[in-house]
């Protein structure tokens, strides 16, 4: 392994602690930039001396001691400066600090729990969570971050400065939520996670390396939360989701590059490994108490997986699991989907009349714009054999979407009904 | 830290006229309450029920003048209608006060730290 290679695992070994250096000192210091800057520090260093002399036994440990020596001599500059006010908070912060090393050794105290509930404060955009969740402990740089996201890196630099600076002025507490607050903030956690992940599983514009490193960061996060957490159901449901979904990746697409569908995949090109995992996490998931909607989720795409083959699809199963679903976390999508999983039960038919069920009800409004609703209607029709109509609900479809996997396979069933 | 909470309502015209007394009474009443248990937590500093709008002046510069208007500082839909400020350790403190506010359920409650503390 020359210099190349042995670099590739030494940024390997540095990105797979950086989050729990990170939050260790962000919680020693109370102070992300500081915090950042010293991590930063450290890593040049360990980059340079781990070649020479050779990676530590403890890396964590040799990067946060590290990283503590230069978060101090930071304080320590910062106490001598003229601005007298901010020389005073240095001076406090400098002393906390120093009696806490001389406490503790070199255990590094695993306080990601603390950082991730903190990026993924509901008080924080959406957008900021996401950034900050990527940036402290998914290890990706800001221009790694950026390009997923398909923005220039000064936005994604003024957004993660934004979210920082939120952190600060109104206070947001770098702690665990407690039992009152649990359940809401632990769905934000898990709701951020499978929105990094669904961006690199689905979306089209950004390159697919980019995208790639959004899943396995994803994957990452999620197997991260079930060790720190497992009595968590949802969240070992959660990996499990991801993992039956990463399962398939390269199935997903058909020559041309369009969608293909669930049951019309090359099962050869499953990942027999992943697909062993995901259904071992939902296992594991199934045991423990509660049943929450990424369970459900995961076992729908259980139970397309375990099918021997898309012809044996169990569809009546999917389809009441989509019913259960709906009863707990109701919303267009899985609406939608539930729809065409009864179709494929009982029939066009069945699944039309639920759909017509959506347009009458409250979700209706949305629906005129709501791309995978137009999709499925014309899908259930064509299998009616109402081909025009079909045909029609294809083009409001194929309106709607800049995906371009979606576009190609809209496209293609448009074709076919128009020969 | 300090925390203002700010609420913002639609205006009481919006609510039936035959309704209006009642709604409002059983609102005042709700707050009286949610008050009573700030003032017992000991973060209750000080609060203000503020007039509608239409008794709202606004001052603006314009060229070299002060000039004075009718009316608030912006139209909005939802209007200005109070402020309670309150001392708490940390935002999560201060949420959970503002969720048990009623007026959370008619309008919003928005959240604002006082500035500078936290440097």
């Amino acid at each position: 392994m020359g210099t190349e290679g042995s670099r590739a695992s030494l940024d390997a070994i540095v990105r797979e602690q950086a989050g729990l250096v990170l939050a260790s000192l962000i919680a020693r210091f109370g102070d992300f930039d500081l915090a950042e800057d010293a991590l930063q520090d450290a890593v040049a260093a360990a980059l340079e001396r781990w070649p020479q002399d050779g990676v530590p036994q403890r890396p964590a440990a040799w990067l946060t001691v590290a990283a503590r020596r230069r978060a101090l001599d930071r304080l320590r500059r910062r106490a001598m400066q003229a601005d007298k006010a901010e020389a005073l908070r240095a001076g406090e912060e400098l002393r906390r600090s120093e009696l806490a090393t001389r406490e503790d050794d070199e255990t590094v105290p695993d306080e990601r729990l603390r950082l991730v509930f903190t990026c993924c404060h509901p008080a924080l955009s959406p957008e900021a969570r996401v950034a900050l969740t990527l940036r402290t402990l998914g290890g990706l740089s800001t221009e790694a971050v950026a390009r997923a996201f398909l923005l220039p890196v000064a936005t994604l630099a003024k957004r993660l400065e934004r979210a920082k600076r939120k952190i600060r002025d109104a206070r947001i507490p770098y702690r665990v939520p407690p039992e009152t607050e649990w359940a809401r903030r632990l769905d934000s956690v898990l709701a951020v996670v499978y929105l990094i992940f669904n961006e690199g599983y689905t979306a089209t514009e950004a390159e697919p390396a980019a995208r790639r490193a959004l899943c396995e960061e994803a994957i990452r996060l999620a197997r991260m939360l079930a060790s720190l957490l497992p009595r968590e159901g949802e969240v070992r449901a959660l990996l499990a989701l991801l993992l039956l979904h990463d399962a398939r990746r390269d199935a997903r697409l058909g020559a041309g590059g369009s969608l293909v569908p669930l049951d019309e995949q090359d099962r050869a090109r499953w990942r027999r490994d992943e697909l062993g995992e995901g259904l071992a996490a939902l296992r594991a998931a199934a045991s423990l108490p509660g049943r929450g909607p990424y369970q459900i989720q995961a076992a729908i795409a259980a139970a397309h997986v375990l099918a021997p083959s898309g012809g044996d699809t169990p569809w009546a199963t999917i389809a009441a699991l989509y019913a259960e679903l709906e009863a707990v976390a109701p919303s267009p999508v899985v609406r939608v989907n539930r729809a065409v999983a009864e179709s494929r039960a009982r029939g066009a038919a069945a699944g039309l009349a639920l759909l017509a069920a959506i347009e009458r009800g409250d979700d209706a409004r949305r629906l005129a714009d709501y791309q995978p609703y137009h999709a499925a209607r014309a899908d259930l029709l064509r299998r009616a054999g109402r081909t025009d109509e079909a045909a029609a609900a294809y083009r409001t479809a194929l309106a709607l979407t800049r995906n371009t996997t979606e576009q190609r396979f809209l496209a293609a069933r448009l074709e076919e009904l128009d020969s | 830290m300090q925390y203002a909470l700010l609420f913002y309502n639609p205006p009481h015209t919006q609510i039936p006229e035959s309704e209006r007394e009642a709604t409002l009474g059983k609102m005042l009443q709700q707050m009286g309450t949610w008050r009573e248990e700030l003032l017992r937590a000991g973060v209750f500093r000080t609060g203000l029920r503020l007039a509608p709008v239409d008794a709202a002046s606004s001052l603006r510069s314009q060229a070299d003048e002060v000039v004075v208007t009718d009316g608030p500082f912006a139209e909005t839909k939802e209007i200005l209608g109070g402020l309670v400020v309150i001392e708490c350790a940390d935002l999560d403190e201060a949420l959970g006060w503002a969720r048990r506010c009623p007026l959370v359920r008619a309008g919003t409650v928005e959240v604002r730290p006082e500035w500078g503390a936290s440097r």
